[in-house]
């Protein structure tokens, strides 16, 4: 766990996967997510041979991006979008709440807001964005991913308190139905992560640990379902894993023992003039923990629904050559979207798994008692 | 600006994140966690015990069943014992009233034989009392016959008298 190989890690993210997109979309004139889907009806309607001009062709870039990034309103087929609430807290003109069809998909402007890049911002009469007023936006507005927590929390209450009944009811009698599905990965979490990884002290971070793990379990599997109310990428959206992170961060740091204090800060059996380069390593490390679980699980699910969404638009960037190709392409692709979706459902479990277990052998390491030498 | 989007966290997603998340963690740790890990470890505890108890019991019986073959050792050891102390007391009479029979007949047969050696003796005295009788009489017949003349007798004196003499020296 290097710094370099993080650094590696983010400019490859940012630079092969993402440059080629960005800079497809600046060259042609980008309306988001909606430009991706005219770009497909473009694609259809050219195989027919009824040319549009206007549209420069289908733009992979652009659907991918809308698909893993965040939006307002929910887009669920063609031209329909389920509306969200926009709620906006400007520091001038106080709390504004509306609901994000008035946007009409960023092409309209609403009381001197309009979405821009996906972003609110406000814009003068027009139309031009007033940077200094954007600035006091701050938007916590119900998008798509939030609406996907909602729904996502909301089914662990419903599953996990009715789940917790069963073992109210039935006290010490054999798991039936749901509770036979879930105790075995509840045991797993217990046993094999916070056991294994903390020692004796791990009661105390079960709530935590099992929350992790199913939340993150729940969503990469919500993720790979693409419809509503699944297809939103929340675990592969850097906001939710950096609360995570920051949440393993805060239990860690406010459990440190003072054995974990000391080893950061004086590494015993460690020469003085050692320690001037292994303290600030240690001190960093702190914070790179954290910051590596944040980046893992994003890159990770991210990475998925970008693979996977590539081998979709293939077969439009082929078929805008030729219908015959989009169609050969269509095969092979298929197969490999569902190959890479089984791959799916096995990094959504390793994922949840290993963000969990992480999260335990910090914590493991915060709590630890000296050892006896 | 979609890198950004991408990579740059949204204020509203942590702000709900945030919020929400905390909000079903102490949910959930309250109403479901506390539940299901508190039955999980019941239910353990309670297999375990059943477990722990079962073992118990078939000790114990394994305990009773060699205690019952003692006793039945016991029990059978003690009979045997019984029974040849019986046979021993039985032998042992046996022998007694063989030995005092045998005793007695001895006894019987030594008086028989002193009888018969009484009788016998008797026998003989009075055979021999009556030989001498009858010799007598014979003797008394034959003297008379003999000694009827005086030099017979004569004779006779001279011969007893020879052989007393003979005798004497």
């Amino acid at each position: 766990m290097s710094l370099k190989a993080l650094l590696r890690l983010a400019s490859l993210m940012t630079g092969a996967l993402l440059m080629g997109p960005v800079s497809a979309q600046h060259e042609g004139h980008d309306h988001g997510h909606d430009h991706a889907i005219e770009a497909v009806a473009a694609a259809h309607d050219a195989s027919e041979g009824q040319h549009e001009e206007a549209k420069t062709g289908f733009d992979a870039g652009a659907l991918i991006m809308g698909h893993i990034g965040d939006e307002h309103g929910w887009h669920l087929w063609g031209h329909t979008s389920l509306p969200l609430p926009v709620i906006l807290f400007d520091t001038e003109r106080g709390l504004q709440v509306f609901s994000s069809s008035r946007f009409d998909h960023g092409h309209a402007t609403y009381e001197g807001y309009a979405l821009v890049d996906h972003r609110v911002a406000a814009v003068d009469a027009n139309g031009n964005v007033d940077e200094a007023a954007s600035a006091n936006i701050w938007d916590i507005s119900i998008t798509k991913n939030v609406m996907s927590l909602f729904v996502s929390l909301g089914l662990l209450l419903i599953i996990f308190i009715g789940v917790a009944k069963a073992y109210t009811r039935r006290a010490g009698q054999a798991p039936t139905g749901l509770q036979n599905l879930l105790e075995p990965i509840i045991l797993f979490v217990r046993d094999d992560v916070a056991k294994s990884a903390i020692g004796h002290k791990y009661e105390r971070f079960m709530p935590y640990l099992l929350t992790a793990f199913f939340f993150i379990f729940l969503n990469n599997l919500m993720g790979l379902v693409p419809f509503f109310p699944g297809g939103a990428n929340l675990t592969g959206n850097i906001a939710v894993t950096l609360v995570l992170a920051l949440l393993t961060f805060i239990i860690v740091t406010v459990n440190g023992s003072k054995h974990y204090w000391h080893h950061i800060f004086a590494m015993p059996g460690v020469p003085g003039w050692v320690l001037g380069i292994l303290t600030p390593v240690e001190i960093l490390g702190m914070f790179l923990k954290p910051f590596v679980l944040m980046i893992r699980l994003f890159a990770n699910i991210t990475a998925g629904h970008i693979i996977a969404l590539s081998f979709f638009s293939l077969i439009f960037v082929f078929g805008e050559s030729s219908a015959g190709a989009g169609f050969g392409v269509a095969i092979g692709s298929w197969a490999f979207t569902v190959f890479m979706t089984c791959l799916e459902l096995l990094v959504a479990f390793i994922q949840a798994y290993v963000f969990t277990f992480l999260s335990a052998m910090y914590i493991g390491a915060a709590v630890e008692e000296p050892h006896h030498h | 600006m979609l890198l950004a989007s991408l990579v740059e966290p949204s204020f509203g997603l942590i702000f709900w994140m945030t919020l929400t998340f905390l909000t079903v963690l102490f949910l959930l740790a309250k109403f479901a966690w506390k539940p299901i890990l508190n039955g999980l470890k019941e239910r353990e505890a309670s297999i375990a015990d059943a477990l722990n108890e079962a073992k118990r019991a078939r000790e114990e019986i394994a305990a009773m069943n060699a205690r019952h073959a003692d006793l039945e050792r016991g029990a059978r050891e003690e009979r045997e014992g019984l029974l040849k102390e019986a046979r021993d007391i039985r032998d042992k009479e046996i022998a007694l009233a063989k030995e005092r029979a045998k005793a007695e007949a001895d006894a019987m047969l030594a008086r028989a034989r002193a009888d018969i050696q009484n009788e016998k003796k008797a026998a003989i005295v009075e055979m021999k009392n009556q030989l001498a009788e009858l010799s007598i009489q014979v003797a008394e017949v034959i003297l008379k016959e003999k000694l009827a003349d005086r030099a017979a007798q004569q004779s006779l004196v001279d011969k007893v008298m020879t052989e007393a003499e003979l005798r004497k020296s």
